[in-house]
């Protein structure tokens, strides 16, 4: 059946969008192949299986390919038997979805610039706009070990970045957002999302992430200044 | 912030105690009809509360969606929810015997589908804006820009009639209120849907032939002039 066809997962060792995807195959029991993929000189496989966006992770099950981290999570809970990635009831599944949603709309730039843009007064709103979402998201964890409850799920998945990454891009860039004594619930939950076993198979360590931030740190500040001058200028 | 008046705390009360389905509206929001779109289709009776968004905002608005303050927000027994395609998937899953059902059942193409909206989400409605709004190279970027999400979507429609298939489905609910923007931004950008995109063009003219749809969506005459009204608001020329 469907089920049993092979799955691929082409992606990079450190992307957190890559790792949603492998994290969501991994919780659900699904074996894979990574197919690493080199993004300064994409493959034919990706572009023809992502010839519209051109990016990682793409899902291949059988024929079928699917992009985008958010879709290919619902894919997996859906094609594949399993403890289930999002909530049953309707409700907690919307909410879950906004959160997720969430992220993308409103946290990927503000996040962006308040690392990478030179200090002064811009950089200092964007630190201010991203821990006011992190405000909103510790708000979310209310207590609970994990966003749906007691047990790891699709939006723990989706927030991975919140978990990890941000923890490498503060020590190369020496933002703080995290802060010694904010956000205790999110640290707690980064914790045990990171610690769990399924997780830990697919996260990158995060020396490996600060050595990657820290090699790009000089072209990712020269991208980011140039794009917010280049924004204003429109 | 100012207190609520007698009657957004009415409104207010009202809401979270009403039964059944009130959507937080703006007569001129695509995002906004989608859900009324969908609603429509399934034949579930909803509340449309009109939003005074330019001006200021109710409480119930901004107890509703406090994340983003805008509509659409729609409230299920007092509940709400936010982000019009998260309310589509609310609607599919809180009412599973109403038909017609937006998404397929196969996995695949329920992907597929959601990737199309999101696509739609991404590049046509931040693109359109920034055709108005600016001038010169900036204009011409998102002229360019336009033009392309309007061929993929015209390619990847092909000779379908739905983006669903041979059924209304999801990525048709999530583009279809934005071709009433298509008239303004034709005028902004100097070009033709239905000389670049014969397909789409046919396939809006096929989706507005839905009662549906010809119920909800606005006249692209009133989005062209609301759009003027907003280019003052802003300080555009």
């Amino acid at each position: 059946g469907k089920m049993a066809e092979p799955v691929k997962l082409i992606g990079t060792l450190a992307s957190p969008f890559v790792h949603r995807a492998a994290a969501a195959l991994r919780l659900k029991g699904v074996p894979y192949e990574l197919i690493l993929e080199d993004l300064q000189s994409k493959s034919e496989l990706l572009l023809k299986h992502n010839p519209i966006h051109q990016k990682v992770p793409v899902v291949l099950h059988g024929d079928r390919a699917i992009c985008e981290s958010l879709v290919i999570m619902e894919y997996i809970d859906e094609a594949f038997d399993g403890p289930p990635l999002l909530p049953t009831d309707p409700y907690d599944r919307a909410t879950a979805r906004f959160w997720a949603q969430f992220l993308e709309q409103k946290c990927s730039r503000p996040f962006w610039l308040a690392m990478w843009l030179d200090a002064g007064e811009e950089q200092k709103g964007f630190v201010k706009e991203m821990k006011e979402n992190l405000a909103l998201l510790e708000g979310q964890l209310q207590g609970k070990k994990f966003f749906g409850g007691d047990s790891i799920g699709y939006l723990d998945v989706a927030a991975c970045g919140s978990a990890h990454w941000i923890y490498a891009f503060e020590e190369v860039t020496g933002v703080s957002l995290m802060g010694e004594n904010e956000f205790p619930a999110l640290r707690r939950w980064g914790k045990e999302y990171t610690e769990n076993e399924s997780v830990k198979e697919c996260l990158p360590a995060r020396v490996q992430l600060v050595a990657l931030f820290s090699a790009m740190k000089d072209k990712y500040k020269m991208i980011t200044n140039g794009m917010l001058h280049q924004k204003k200028n429109n | 912030s100012v207190p609520a008046s007698p009657k957004q705390r009415k409104d207010r009360i009202m809401a979270g105690e009403k039964k059944g389905l009130v959507l937080l509206d703006f007569w001129v929001s695509p995002f906004a009809q989608r859900c009324r779109i969908a609603l429509a289709e399934k034949g579930l009776a909803c509340e449309s509360l009109e939003q005074e968004l330019l001006g200021d905002k109710s409480d119930l608005l901004l107890g509703s969606n406090p994340v983003h303050k805008k509509v659409p927000v729609l409230l299920h027994d007092g509940r709400a929810v936010c982000e019009s395609l998260v309310i589509l998937e609310y609607i599919e899953d809180a009412f599973p015997g109403a038909a017609p059902r937006l998404l397929p059942a196969d996995p695949h193409a329920r992907a597929q589908a959601r990737f199309w909206a999101d696509y739609v989400d991404k590049r046509v409605y931040s693109c359109g804006t920034r055709l108005w709004k600016l001038k010169g190279e900036g204009r011409a970027a998102a002229r360019a820009e336009m033009l392309e999400t309007l061929r993929t979507l015209d390619a990847e429609l092909g000779d379908r009639a739905f983006f669903g298939g041979e059924a209304f489905g999801f990525v048709d609910v999530a583009l279809i209120p934005l071709t009433s923007w298509f008239y303004s931004y034709e005028k902004h950008g100097g070009f033709s849907v239905e000389e670049e995109c014969p397909g789409l063009a046919e396939w809006a003219r096929r989706c507005g032939e839905r009662e549906s749809v010809a119920k909800v969506l606005t006249p692209p005459e009133e989005v062209h002039d609301f759009i003027c009204l907003l280019k003052k608001h802003y300080g555009v020329e």
